[in-house]
Parts: C-alpha cells; sequence; structure tokens
C-alpha cells in the first residue's frame, strides 16, 4: 500500500495487513494492508469484483479470510473475544447495501433490536425514545417508525438502515455504498447527512462507493482497490498524482470530470488538468515504445 | 469493568434547591438503571450538572435533556461534545405518534370479518386461479410451441423420481403395519387369511395414493409454494411479465402438469411397495409364503380396485400442485409471508385432498365398485 500522506500520529481504529482472502482458486486479496484513520470519512473504491464488500466483510468478521491480521479498536478480530470486554459489535454500525432491515418489525422496533441484544438492562420506554429519536437523527419523519420496510421507498430504507447503525453510538460506522438507487438530490442529502453524524457523533467512516460525488463531497481520504490490493490510499489531489491507469480513468473519464466540475474547486481542477496531461504523455510515450519496437 | 452512571444531589448553600450531580460514563452501554432512577425522582432541583460526566453520548443526551425538560431546569457544566449532543439528538416534545389502537371487541369483531371475507374472496380468487390455468392449458394445446418441456421434465423429475426413495419406504412401512395389524384383529375368527385382501385391497383403493398426496403436499406443494414465493418477491415473476412471459404459462402450467403426470405413477408404485411390505411381514409373522401372499393378492384386488387408485391421483396432484401455485403467487411483502403461504398451501393441499378422499369412497361405492 502506498499511504500518501505519511505523517499521521494518531490512532487506527482499523488497521488490516496481509489480508488474504480467496473463494477457492479464486483469489480476492492478496497481502491487503489498510490503516484507517480516527475520525475520517475514507472512501473505498475499485472496480466491481475488486472485493470492496469482502474487505468490509473481513473487517467486521462476517468472512474469515484466509491470512492475514486485522484490529478493529485496538482488538485483534481473528482472536476469540476476552468475555470482559465490551463486544466489539456494540461498537461499530453497519449500513448494508440494501438496507437489510428485519423485515417482519417496524423500523423503530429495528432500531431497538441492538439495543434489546446488547443492554438488556435498559428499561422499554427509554428504549423506545432512543429508538425514536434515533429515526428522526437519520431523517426520517417521527411516524416512519411505526411503518415496515416494504412500506418504505429506498432511500427511507437507506435511513431507517442508518437509525439501526447508529443505535448503539458507534465509534465505527460502515457504509456499503449508501448512495446507490438513489436519486441525486437524496444521495446528496445523505451525504451531508453523513458528514454531520460524523462532525457531531464523532464517528470513524468506512464508506465503500461508485457514487465519485460522495468521494468529492464527504470523503477525507480515498483508498483505491485494484489488483487485490490497497493500491494506494490518499486525497483525491494526491491521488491524481499517481499515474496508475485505473486511477486515471477513474478520476479524469467523463464522470470523474462532471464530478469535478460539479464541485468547483480550482485547486483540484488543476491538479486533475495536471495528471490528464501526464496520462496522456504517458500513453504517447507507451506507443512510441510499442511502435519503435 | 464499565464504569457504571450514576447520579448525587448536592445540597447548595443560601436556601437554594439542590443540584442533581451526575457523574460516571453517560453512554448507552453504562447507563443501566439510570434511567428508571431518574424517573422515580421528584422535582424541586435548580439545575443538572454534567461536570462529573467523563464520557456521554446521545442516549445520555436525551436522558439528561428529557430530565431537564420535565422538570424546567437547566444543564451546567456540559462539555463541548455534550452540548453538540444536545443539539443534534433536538426536541421530541410533541406527543408521541402512536399507532391508533381500537377497543378490544371492534377489533376481535373486525377480525373475524375479515376472515370470513378472506374466505370468501379466496375461495373466489381460487377458483379464478383454477380458470386461468384451463385458460392457459387451451393456448398451449393450441400453440404447442409455448409448451415449456424442459421445466415439465425438471420438475417431473423433482416431483416423481426424487420422492421414489421416501414414498417407497414410507409406503413399504405402512403396508407391514395393515398386515401386522390387521392378521391380530382377524386371528380372533380365525381369518388371518383375509389380511391379504386387506392388505391388497386398502393399499390399491386408499393409502397409496392418499399417503403419496400427502407426501407429495408436503415435499412438492411447499416447494412450489416458496419457490413461486421468493420469485414473486424478488420481482422475477414481473420481470417475466414484463417480457411477455405469461407466469402462468412458464411457472404454473409445468408444476401442475408434472404433478399431474407423476401422482398416478407414484400412487401405484405406492400401493405395489405396501403389498411388498405386507407380503414380507406375512412371511415371517403369518406363516404365509411371500409368493403365496403376492399371488393371492392378484385374485382378490379387483382390476376396480386399481382403477380407483388411478382415478383418484391425477385429482389430487392437481389439488396440491394448485394449492402450492395458488398461494405462491399470493405472497407479497415480507420474507414471513413466504413462509405463511407454504405453511397454508401444505395445509389446504391435504385438507382438501383428504375431504375428496371421503367423496370418493362414498361414490366408488354407490356405483358399484365395491
Amino acid at each position: 500500500m502506498t499511504d500518501l500522506n505519511d505523517d499521521y500520529s494518531g490512532e487506527y481504529p482499523i488497521c488490516v495487513s496481509g489480508l488474504t482472502n480467496a473463494f477457492g482458486e479464486h483469489l480476492i486479496h492478496e497481502d491487503l494492508d489498510l490503516k484507517v484513520r480516527k475520525g475520517e470519512v475514507l472512501g473505498v473504491v475499485g472496480g466491481s469484483g475488486t472485493g470492496k464488500s469482502v474487505l468490509m466483510r473481513s473487517i467486521i468478521g462476517l468472512q474469515t479470510p484466509s491470512s492475514g491480521e486485522i484490529e478493529v479498536l485496538g482488538r485483534n478480530m481473528m482472536e476469540p473475544e476476552d468475555e470482559d470486554d465490551i463486544d466489539i459489535r456494540s461498537r461499530w454500525g453497519v449500513l448494508f447495501q440494501g438496507g437489510a432491515l428485519f423485515s417482519t418489525l417496524t423500523v423503530g422496533e429495528n432500531v431497538e433490536v441492538p439495543l434489546k441484544q446488547f443492554y438488556p438492562e435498559i428499561s422499554d420506554q427509554l428504549r423506545g425514545e432512543i429508538a425514536r429519536f434515533k429515526v428522526r437523527l437519520s431523517g426520517l419523519p417521527d411516524e416512519a417508525a411505526f411503518k415496515f420496510p416494504s412500506e418504505l421507498s429506498g432511500g427511507m430504507k437507506k435511513r431507517a438502515g442508518l437509525a439501526r447503525a447508529l443505535a448503539l453510538d458507534p465509534e465505527l460506522l460502515f457504509l456499503d455504498e449508501p448512495t446507490a438507487g438513489l436519486d441525486p438530490i437524496g444521495a446528496a442529502a445523505f451525504d451531508n447527512l453523513t458528514r454531520e453524524l460524523k462532525e457531531t457523533l464523532g464517528l470513524t467512516v468506512f464508506l465503500i462507493t461508485h457514487d465519485l460525488d460522495t468521494l468529492y463531497a464527504i470523503c477525507d481520504r480515498v483508498a483505491v482497490l485494484a489488483d487485490k490490493k490497497v493500491i494506494a490510499v490518499g486525497t483525491i489531489p494526491e491521488l491524481l498524482a499517481l499515474d496508475h491507469p485505473w486511477i486515471q480513468e477513474y478520476f479524469n473519464g467523463p464522470r470523474g470530470r462532471a464530478a469535478l466540475a460539479g464541485k468547483n474547486d480550482p485547486q483540484l481542477e488543476a491538479a486533475a488538468e495536471v495528471s490528464a496531461e501526464c496520462a496522456v504523455a504517458a500513453g504517447e510515450s507507451d506507443n512510441s515504445s510499442t511502435t519503435g519496437a | 469493568m464499565r464504569q457504571w452512571a450514576d447520579f448525587s444531589v448536592s445540597e447548595s448553600d443560601g436556601g437554594k434547591a439542590p443540584v442533581l450531580v451526575l457523574s460516571g460514563s453517560l453512554r448507552v452501554h453504562s447507563i443501566g438503571d439510570l434511567d428508571s432512577r431518574l424517573r422515580a425522582l421528584g422535582g424541586g432541583y435548580s439545575a443538572i450538572d454534567l461536570s462529573g460526566v467523563t464520557d456521554i453520548d446521545t442516549t445520555g443526551a436525551w436522558l439528561t435533556m428529557e430530565f431537564a425538560r420535565k422538570h424546567g431546569i437547566e444543564i451546567t457544566g456540559a462539555s463541548e461534545r455534550a452540548e453538540r449532543l444536545f443539539a443534534a439528538v433536538g426536541d421530541l416534545d410533541e406527543a408521541e405518534p402512536k399507532p391508533p389502537m381500537r377497543p378490544f371487541i371492534t377489533r376481535t369483531l373486525e377480525e373475524l370479518g375479515d376472515l370470513v371475507t378472506n374466505w370468501g374472496s379466496g375461495f373466489v380468487r381460487t377458483v379464478g386461479f383454477f380458470g386461468a390455468l384451463m385458460a392457459t392449458m387451451g393456448t398451449t394445446i393450441v400453440h404447442p410451441s409455448r409448451f415449456r418441456a424442459k421445466a415439465l421434465v425438471h420438475h417431473m423429475q423433482h416431483v416423481g423420481v426424487n420422492a421414489l426413495w421416501i414414498v417407497g419406504l414410507m409406503s413399504f412401512l405402512i403396508g407391514i403395519v395393515i398386515a401386522q395389524q390387521g392378521a391380530v384383529q382377524l386371528a380372533q375368527f380365525g381369518a388371518e387369511f383375509y389380511t391379504i385382501n386387506l392388505t391388497g385391497r386398502l393399499s390399491m383403493r386408499e393409502l397409496g395414493v392418499l399417503m403419496t398426496a400427502i407426501m407429495v403436499a408436503g415435499r412438492s406443494g411447499s416447494a412450489f409454494a416458496a419457490q413461486i414465493g421468493t420469485m414473486k418477491l424478488t420481482e422475477e415473476v414481473d420481470a417475466m411479465r414484463t417480457i411477455g412471459v405469461a407466469p402462468m404459462e412458464s411457472l404454473v402450467l409445468p408444476r401442475v402438469l408434472a404433478a399431474m403426470i407423476m401422482m398416478p405413477l407414484l400412487g401405484f408404485y405406492a400401493a405395489i411397495c405396501s403389498i411388498i411390505g405386507g407380503a414380507f411381514i406375512s412371511n415371517f409373522a403369518l406363516d404365509i409364503p411371500f409368493f403365496a401372499f403376492l399371488r393371492r393378492t392378484q385374485e382378490v384386488v379387483p382390476i376396480t380396485d386399481v382403477w380407483i387408485g388411478l382415478i383418484k391421483a391425477p385429482v389430487f396432484a392437481l389439488i396440491v400442485a394448485l394449492a402450492g401455485c395458488y398461494q405462491g403467487m399470493q405472497v407479497s411483502g415480507n420474507a414471513e409471508e413466504v413462509g405463511s403461504r407454504t405453511t397454508q398451501a401444505v395445509v389446504t393441499a391435504i385438507f382438501t385432498v383428504i375431504v375428496l378422499d371421503a367423496f370418493f369412497a362414498v361414490f366408488f361405492t354407490k356405483i358399484g365398485w365395491k
């Protein structure tokens, strides 16, 4: 992994090293390293099938890796849990792609599930109140708490999923493509919500996304998954300075440029301009070398 | 170790009301019973002091704000983080929007009414479904190229061939039970030889096909309901419709036909297995040799008994497959619905099969096939 800016000296809530994941013969990750800084929004990008979701599932313990070390909030995920510890699963929240709400429970009851599971000592009344303000915190109207998931729109389902992910006031928030399938207005609102919640609750956010607007809008740093590894982690201008073909195509493709134009940041645009020229130059030199040979 | 949240009351000087001092970690994992203890407290405090709080999250913020609001007092000593959380949690002062709950009697009556109308409309819809199936069968006969032969063979394999082992074993054991128990009773009249009549006729006429129908309802009727129901949930059925593929034609018809083709074969096979089971036990328990039992069976079981079994089988198959497919197509909403619809498919199928079997029994006796 190339960490493009190594002067950080704080904590790393997520620390992955040497991770290898394989499905049968098919190798997904090979010797993958990634460190997430405390309090940042880390965007994880990569082509389809590069194992972004598998990486997330490995970190949260849904997928046992073939080898490697994973440390989350100071706890080694490869070792059995110490009973005295506060359950690590109560210290993170996960929003799955489709929301993954329990379809037989109302939204409010969905939010109450983790509370009931981890803290049965909390009274019913307080639990109900917590569920209510979490629903509201996620930007849903109060009456949504009494609706079933099948009665909600796609965007509302994601917000309800977020409310459940936030039920225990986690330190870490995993979001798997939170804006996929949302209309641009809904997606922008969700981005703002993520940013706001991160600021107020002091969250560290691990965000898998394909949405370039989301990357520009809320991510502090971006990790790029390619070639079975995290090839680079850095801010977008830092990434643009690299001449990896996939990164260039990703950020300088038509959609990347459109998202950038929407951002209206002269500094970023300058960086993109320079990197695009470099890429063209690199391409030309490639061509000349092939014709020469 | 968890550091539980706690509170104490500090008497302030100068006759002012005392201050409620919260301490410890005001977080969801350490809040414990603080909430109920705070609710039990009376009023009469001048302020809530948070300066002793080591850590706070939205739950702690909510609890503090709620207490302050209820008693109309100030919050002092809040950290910057606490202030931010207070703002985020916000006010929830308006009444909780509870879903309306009607009185018990009206609710029960309404549910009863719903049940009755659902029975009625369910019956009408089932008849409609059957009619649609007939219409589809008609168009398939007119346009045979639209028939899904591959699906038919696939379902025949699942309904029939894959059930051979379990149906065979079940029938063999039932044959043993009938012969053995029948022999015990008939021996009281010195008529244990009639065990052969009992086993042979009962297997061919009734039990072979009835038990097979029950087994197929449990194995395949439930599978039909769950498969089609899941396809409804994942919008596969809708996708088919938009492409112009009729679900009736591609999903229901092959399943129903497969069941109707396989059930007579399975039923006959079950009857044979049951007779073999009877012969097997007679060989040991009754001193009737195995092959003598089979020869005698041929003499005492009239061919009409075989026909009765074979006539009933496709009718039972139609009911089982129709119930499965119909319930599957009724699924909408959530995963729980798939389960309840599957249960309903099996229960209605078995119940209807047994009711019809009673009618058949009376009918065939009346027309002289005794």
